[in-house]
């Protein structure tokens, strides 16, 4: 495949990769019907997604979804049955060792050499990326100064905590100075302040380098904070792309108030009377009411003229959660549609 | 998480792609150091070097009255690794016995290991070729293999030479240095056995244990079972006649040699006997008159098959886990 790009000197030098310069002017990450299919199953189904350089970029779904085999093809580390990829304008299954250097990559549970030191097995990492040794140490020691493992860098990785081997995976992928960072469940087994860190320094890479984060998550609060865009990717599928208030805006009911209400012996029926409401549901004693619009106002005139007291008002921002649950729920019942 | 984070070079001139060349070697490098700094590696060094020393050791009243009784007998040295007294195996034997659990010790974890510790998917994204990985595990392992035999023979030779006071004449190092390379051979095939097993199987265990009893099968069962083959298909009575039994005694033979211990020992007893003139059962009326001794090449086409059938089974073996490798994916 040619780079993708719209500058016609890329497809006229012909070797992609030897020029950073004109490679980088199309998208960091692009697929174009990417497929996988292992015998009857397909894991990754004609997915067409664009990455722009700079961006930080969110895969949501649930396990098994298909975003970790999405990134192996992204990395050239499996063959799709069907379709393209590119990655900083390379083909990544004609060019992998040109995308592997220039991509830094943090697997799912990433794992160390137990018995090496941290820094024993950042060398290896440079070795394998030809990082002359003296640059090497200086990266290793940035790298581990960023992440917050210097002072625990001679230990070997067999004695460090899960949270300590996942940042230890950002130093890995760092020492390359990658364009582009893939990080494949980069929350999953670390305490919150571990995610809260991880997710600054992400932010930090992406503001002060200008590197391209694409990040697969099934948690989507973690993951919300710091994504330009959010991509859904449920079953193979990319259901929804965009930004969280683009992905809200296709939301039915985006209008969500939570409020508390006292001394109306019906609440349910005063509050499913107004106009625009399409339901309201009970929680944690107090009331979740989806419309179709504002009806705050309305909401609080009626309460009150009912002689009621309205003890709580607020409305519910378009969070991920309402997001994930509408294509999740989605793809169930189409699964079930499937099946009968 | 503390300070703050450098601005990349992202201006940098890219080197280009070929500057990737040689990734095995980096692998090769890091293996073999850590083979070489495991205790692993120390204990089966050890454990060879007790057996040699002991066959050594218990070869030295032979090894004397054989210098005193034939002082005209040039190859003294060999004898170090060949002689058996009582039922004691002779060096070359032990190595025989032995070897393989350098091999197997050394490869049984190369890639199940990679994968239990889940290190391959952080190293097959560095920008080396998959094949490279399992070039350099290979390539490491049989350097590692090379070293621990190098430093075996060292003890047994030097302890050999104090000892005895025999020391080697140059047509005798050249047997040593080609017993050498059929060692290297020989142990390369266990080794290469052992990493067939780390592409299939999942967990190391599964493979180490699958390694052993093929190695218990053929280096302890298979005299056993060539036996009974023989037996069953040519028995030997009471009044059996001469024919009879060097029929039986052939069969057992050739069964042994789906061995590759016994393929080992054929090679290495040919290479180390510079009189011995045929890796089969010679009959008294078969052998020369005068006891002369054989020039290297003259024992190296005695030996000739062996060798190559080990080195054919090893590289066969190699390919199978290379092929594996390739084919398999990352999360598998």
């Amino acid at each position: 495949m040619e780079p993708v790009s719209t500058t016609p000197a890329v497809a006229a030098t012909g070797e992609a990769g030897l020029d950073d310069r004109l490679a980088s002017d199309g998208p960091a990450i692009e697929a174009v019907g990417l497929t996988k299919r292992y015998g009857a199953s397909t894991a990754v189904d004609e997915l067409t997604l664009s990455v722009g350089r700079g961006e930080v970029f969110g895969l949501l779904g649930p396990n098994g979804a298909g975003k970790t085999t999405t990134i192996l093809m992204l990395l050239g580390l499996t063959e799709p049955t069907a379709g393209t990829a590119s990655v900083d304008g390379l083909d990544p299954s004609r060019d992998p060792l040109a995308v592997k250097a220039r991509v830094g990559y943090v697997p799912d549970e990433v794992g160390f050499y137990d018995d090496l030191t941290a820094l024993e097995n950042l060398r290896y990492t440079c070795r394998l990326n030809r990082i002359e040794r003296r640059e090497a140490e200086r990266r290793i020691d940035e790298a581990l100064d960023d992440v917050g493992l210097l002072d625990v860098a001679s230990r070997p990785v067999g004695t460090y905590s899960r949270g300590m081997r996942q940042r230890l995976g950002l130093a890995d992928a760092l020492v390359k100075r990658p364009k582009i960072l893939i990080l494949d469940e980069p929350t999953v087994n670390i305490d919150p302040e571990g995610v809260r860190e991880l997710l600054l320094l992400v932010e930090r890479l992406r503001t002060d380098q200008g590197v391209t984060v694409l990040l697969s998550s099934h948690l989507l609060h973690q993951v919300q904070q710091v994504c330009d865009r959010i991509g859904i990717f449920v079953r193979g599928r990319l259901r929804a792309c965009g930004t969280v208030d683009e992905l809200a805006d296709e939301l039915d009911d985006r209008w969500v108030f939570d409020i508390g209400v006292a001394d109306i012996d019906q609440p349910r029926d005063l509050l499913e009377r107004l106009p625009g409401v399409s339901g309201c549901t009970r929680s944690e004693g107090r009331w979740l009411v989806h419309a179709d619009h504002d009806i705050r106002i309305d909401l609080h005139r009626a309460v009150v003229a009912a002689g009621g007291r309205l003890f709580h008002l607020a409305r519910r921002e378009a969070d991920l959660d309402a997001i994930y649950h509408r294509y999740f729920e989605g793809g169930e019942r189409e699964l079930e549609h499937t099946i009968s | 998480m503390s300070s703050s984070t450098r601005s990349a070079d992202l201006g940098s001139p890219p080197a280009p792609v070929r500057r990737f060349r040689g990734g095995w070697r980096i692998v090769a490098a890091k293996e073999f150091t850590d083979h070489v700094r495991s205790v692993r590696f120390l204990v089966l060094v050890a454990l060879i070097s007790l057996a040699g020393l002991a066959a050594v050791n218990s070869a030295a009243g032979p090894i004397r009255d054989a210098a005193e009784a034939a002082s005209e007998t040039p190859s003294i040295f060999l004898f170090l690794f060949t002689l058996s007294p009582d039922r004691l195996p002779a060096f070359h034997e032990f190595i025989g016995i032995l070897g393989p659990l350098l091999g197997i010790g050394l490869g049984f974890d190369a890639i199940s290991g990679e994968r239990s510790q889940r290190t391959l998917p952080r190293l097959v994204s560095q920008p080396i070729h998959r094949d490279e990985i399992i070039n350099g595990k290979f390539v490491a392992g049989l350097s590692a293999v090379g070293l621990a035999l190098a430093v075996v023979m060292a003890i047994v030779g030097g302890y050999g030479a104090l000892e005895l006071g025999v020391g080697p004449s140059w047509s005798d190092l050249a047997r040593v240095g080609a017993f050498f390379v059929v060692t290297l051979a020989y142990v390369g095939l266990w080794l290469a056995l052992a990493i067939v097993l780390s592409v299939y199987t999942r967990r190391a265990a599964t493979a180490a244990l699958t390694a052993i009893a093929i190695w218990l099968l053929f280096t302890l069962f298979g005299g056993l079972i060539a036996g009974l083959i023989a037996d069953a298909v040519h028995p030997v009575g009471a009044e059996a006649s001469a024919e009879q039994v060097l029929r039986n005694a052939r069969l057992e033979l050739n069964v042994r040699r789906v061995s590759p211990d016994q393929l080992y020992r054929d090679a290495t007893g040919v290479l180390l006997n510079p009189s011995q003139r045929s890796t089969g059962i010679l009959l008294t009326d078969q052998v020369g008159a005068l006891p002369s001794e054989l020039p290297l090449r003259d024992s190296l086409l005695l030996a000739w098959w062996q060798v190559i059938t080990i080195i054919g089974a090893a590289t066969a073996l190699f390919t199978a886990a290379y092929v594996r490798f390739l084919r398999q994916e990352v999360r598998a």
